[in-house]
């Protein structure tokens, strides 16, 4: 019996007196103990599928056409009683946020044991079924998290609650919405393994939507890809990712830096344009206004859906011409080799946060976001940091800016002078040379100020400019980030994200600074939007010799742009060194198990280097190596537990924090993304 | 590059769909709200008499006519007398005119103050706002009419008085909430920016800030208007406000009182400058929230 089956779904919201269709003609089956996914980008209308499903549509939308049948029964018939038993027994959902999906105010195992509740069971047994559940998701002990309340628990293990809540009633379709989106790459794939075993053990059909095309392909056995509403291609995993037919997700999946790209190999590919507003009326292809191949055809009538091979079918007309989609971006590249002459220099840079007691209550409450760390930034080059959240990532590029002061006894010097640790201290020249992209161009950029002003202040206050020179400077630079003069009067919330992280580069860029700092400057944007960022920021470094620090959680992003890597953990270096370095091995323990964990689009997944727990409290440091409580290759001397290994060379400018000799560390485990 | 014309063409589109809250005019989303519709209609009413409350009036406020006091409301004074023979409604009319020139001068200067005081407590933090915050914490914990009627004792009433000593009753009132705004919006990455690009404070806190918890200020202006127009009345009530004969709701309400009015059954002398007064703050109430649910949508 199929699980789900969705046929001709249409889902309209009325915004503003006019209906706008969300969802047209979608159509795709679930079968029993089946893995679906759907990806698109924003406003593809992924959501909205999986809240039509369980009638959770919000007031101003509803199913306009179609049918949906779960275990062949139609929820969109279902009154009151009924609509309730559906979403309690038969169809369970996780959400991204798993913090907010848990109810602040009550302790998580009354939470849990309220889902069995539900299924009709007495108060004492859904308690004992709650801990057995808790266990089922990998949960240790089960007794101390039931008595936590959720703002207690970490993302990952918050998520682990949300999905022992779903599996309460033994739902005939699960329905994962993001479920990993807002989680560290180790904890994502921890979870994403934890899905994958308890799919098997449970017999559970799942639908899974998300926007990682390489979670998707790891996760799911058939894809289905929209784009504004339409499902547009659909078919086996493995073959849709290896072989896409459709120009959409052709392009999607040329944004994606693959498998060791880097910069001075070519430009990311991009798909021009922009998704269609909701409420489109193109008579043709929806994709058609976006795609190279479109002819006349295209742009007359919707294509149907074309059988192309066992369970694949794809929209679109020319499909057998979509692998070869012409480019949109040209390949070449213009780099300038970056030199060995540092820009900034600094050693014993350590940062120490005083506790939630304001001034701090002694020393157990201090903690520790930057230990000691020692590193430098070429000229020209990109270095770039990774790590999971409370690594120290940001912290670093904060006090490098001087937004944060570090410890007394850091040294920090910006092209062989020191570098005031206080930006007010610091002179105007200083100011200049060093500016920043903000992860959230909707935090970063003043909404109340216009783009002329926002572009245009940098070059008043840091340039001294006036007049016609003020003028063209703005116009170079708006042309320089691929702006044009009518955007200037617009405030950031009349433009896309793209533009604006456009507008927040050319802020950064204005003074012509010598160091950029790039923290998450894409993580905010879909794929497509992304690659075009990169590939500017690449274009500016190449035109202006400019230095990065470009901070990423996405190692495939790192990879791309990357000279060299420095990877932090608990405010710590681990390892610093060339990007394929890195990347190729010997590497940390630790940088091996965050490559190990990165999901990739061909479905090569190399063995995993799994960590076990959680990272550390940065208050209450762990003894000897800050790692050692997570490391799979903890020595059995005991040697990791009492002595913090010193940063050794295992290669010229390569140097591991590891008291494992460089040539017993694993390599090869490379090229991830 | 290709992109660029692309991206353009979407930023075209985007222009034409602004968001709700983004650039919409919001006195359009305004004036589709009863609510607000029907404050404003009360206030213009009040502001019509305030400015033309002598042609409007059938009689002269101040007329005085011992033989017909007290008379009930009737064919030739549909709100009757007062217990000087004074035409209860020219009264009413004419007496929007003190408190409608007062309440407003008063918000403002506590507004602007508050606003200033409230900018730099969010802004610098540490023992500046940890000292003045107590000190409105004092302040708050007192009632704004018995610190008003100390100043005003001190001072001797005037109307230039009333307005600063409402004014500043205000001004811790309207700082708080301006630091909690600007609270908000420290954390906030354009500061940073602006801290990067070597901006002094006062053009952070005026030029970047304040543009951004205006919504914030313009709120907290029409809800400390509605207490402005009680505390001004109750002022007056108590002796230490618009100054007889001057017509004014308030003093009206005293002098009645003064003659146990309500006693001898004179109903008529109280419920009407009551009813005023309740209109007045009932409208500017329900013009405060349209503009609060027009700004959180």
């Amino acid at each position: 019996m199929t699980a789900l089956e969705v046929a001709h779904l249409d889902v309209t919201y009325r915004v503003r007196e006019t209906d706008r269709l969300a969802l047209k003609n979608v159509s795709f089956t679930i079968e029993r103990g089946e893995s679906y996914g759907l990806v698109g980008e924003s406003g593809s209308g992924k959501s909205t599928v999986a809240l039509a499903l369980v009638r959770y549509l919000p007031r101003n939308g509803r199913v306009s056409g179609g049918t949906i049948a779960i275990n062949g029964k139609d929820p969109l018939a279902m009154r009151g009683h009924a609509l309730r038993e559906l979403r309690a027994k038969t169809v369970s959902m996780v959400y991204q946020e798993p913090t907010r999906a848990l109810n602040p105010s009550l302790r998580v195992g009354r939470q849990v044991a309220e889902a069995f509740e539900l299924t009709g069971q007495n108060r004492e047994t859904a308690r004992e079924s709650a801990e057995q559940m808790l266990r089922k998701v990998q949960i240790s002990d089960p007794d101390r998290v039931m008595q936590r309340y959720p703002h207690e628990l970490s993302g990952g293990m918050a998520q682990r609650v949300v999905i022992a809540m779903a599996l309460a009633a033994s739902p005939s379709l699960l329905i994962l919405d993001e479920p990993t989106t807002a989680l560290d790459a180790t904890v994502e794939a921890e979870v994403l393994d934890l899905i994958a075993a308890l799919r098997a053990s449970f017999d559970t059909s799942v639908l899974f939507i998300s926007h990682n095309l390489a979670v998707v392909a790891k996760m799911c056995d058939r894809v289905g890809v929209l784009y504004a509403g339409e499902l547009v291609e659909e078919g086996p995993a493995q073959q849709l990712f290896d072989s896409p037919r459709h120009p959409y997700t052709v392009g999607l999946l040329r944004c994606i830096p693959r498998r060791g790209q880097t910069k001075e190999h070519a430009r990311l590919d991009t798909i021009p344009g922009f998704l269609p507003s909701p409420g489109h009326s193109l008579a043709g292809c929806v994709f058609a206004p976006r795609c190279a191949l479109a002819e006349d055809q295209c742009r007359a009538a919707p294509p149907p859906s074309f059988e192309i091979g066992a369970g694949r079918t794809t929209r679109c007309y020319r499909h057998e011409l979509a692998p070869q989609l012409p480019r949109d971006t040209p390949a070449d590249v213009v780099m300038s080799p970056s030199e060995a002459e540092p820009v900034i220099t600094v050693s014993g840079l350590s940062k120490t946060f005083a506790g939630a007691g304001a001034g701090g209550r002694g020393k157990s409450d201090r903690v520790h976001a930057l230990a000691g760390v020692d590193l430098e930034v070429r000229r020209g080059e990109t270095l770039g940091l990774v790590g999971e959240s409370g690594s120290g990532k940001t912290t670093l590029a904060r006090v490098l800016l001087g937004l944060t002061p570090p410890d007394d006894g850091a040294v920090m010097e910006l092209a062989g002078s020191p570098l005031a640790p206080d930006v007010r201290r610091r002179p105007r020249e200083v100011l200049r040379a060093m500016q920043i992209v903000f992860q959230n161009p909707d935090s970063a950029l003043n909404r109340r100020h216009s783009v002329r002003s926002l572009i245009g202040r940098p070059l008043v206050r840091l340039g001294g400019l006036t007049g016609d020179r003020l003028r063209d400077r703005r116009t170079e630079l708006l042309n320089s980030v691929r702006l044009e003069s009518r955007h200037l009067g617009l405030r950031p919330a009349q433009l896309s994200g793209g533009l604006k992280q456009r507008v927040a580069i050319a802020r950064a860029f204005g003074s012509r600074p010598a160091v950029v700092v790039c923290d998450e400057p894409t993580s905010a944007l879909d794929v497509s939007v992304q690659a075009a960022i990169l590939n500017l920021l690449a274009d500016l470094q190449g035109a202006e010799r400019t230095s990065y620090v470009f901070i990423s959680h996405d190692l495939g992003l790192v990879r791309y742009l990357s000279d060299r890597i420095v990877v932090l953990y608990l405010g710590r270096v681990m390892e610093i060194g060339p990007a394929s370095a890195v990347f190729d091995g010997p590497h940390h323990p630790y940088t091996e198990a965050l490559l190990s964990a990165v999901p990739s689009i061909d479905g090569q997944h190399p063995a995993r280097i799994r960590l076990s727990g959680e990272i550390p409290s940065a208050a209450n440091p762990p003894s000897g190596c800050v790692f050692h409580t997570r490391c799979p290759r903890r020595l059995t001397t005991g040697v990791c537990e009492t002595v913090e290994p010193p940063l050794l060379e295992a290669a010229p400018g390569h140097l591991i924090r590891c008291h494992i000799p460089a040539d017993q560390l694993h390599g090869g485990t490379s090229d991830a993304g | 590059m290709s992109d660029l014309t692309a991206e353009g063409a979407a930023a075209h589109v985007a222009v034409r769909l602004p968001s709700a809250t983004a650039d919409l005019p919001r006195w359009r989303l305004l004036v589709r709200r009863p609510t607000f519709v029907v404050g404003a209609a009360i206030l213009l009413f009040w502001i019509v008499c305030a400015v033309f409350g002598h042609q409007i009036a059938p009689d002269d406020p101040l007329a005085q006519n011992l033989l017909g006091n007290n008379t009930a409301p009737a064919g030739t004074h549909w709100f009757g007398t007062d217990s000087l023979g004074r035409d209860v409604l020219s009264r009413v009319i004419v007496g929007a005119r003190d408190i409608l020139i007062i309440t407003p001068l008063a918000t403002i200067l506590g507004t602007v103050l508050g606003t200033i005081l409230g900018l730099f407590m969010g802004y610098f933090g540490g023992i500046f706002d940890l000292l003045v915050s107590r000190v409105v914490e004092a302040v708050l914990a007192l009632p704004a009419v018995i610190i008003s009627f100390l100043f005003i004792v001190a001072l001797g009433p005037s109307t230039s008085t009333l307005i600063l000593v409402v004014g500043l009753v205000f001004t811790p009132l309207i700082a708080r909430t301006v630091r909690a705004a600007v609270l908000s919006e420290r954390h906030l990455d354009y500061l940073a920016a602006a801290r990067l690009l070597g901006e002094n404070p006062l053009r952070v806190m005026f030029a970047e800030i304040l543009p951004n918890v205006l919504p914030a200020i313009l709120v907290e202006f029409t809800v400390r208007l509605g207490y402005a127009i009680f505390a001004i009345a109750t002022l007056s009530f108590l002796g230490f406000g618009v100054q007889p004969p001057t017509a004014d709701w308030g003093s009206d309400i005293a002098v009645s009182y003064q003659h146990d009015g309500l006693g001898a059954g004179y109903w008529w002398q109280t419920l009407f400058p009551a009813l005023a007064i309740a209109s007045l703050v009932i409208a500017v109430n329900l013009i405060t929230d349209s503009v609060e649910q027009v700004q959180s949508s």
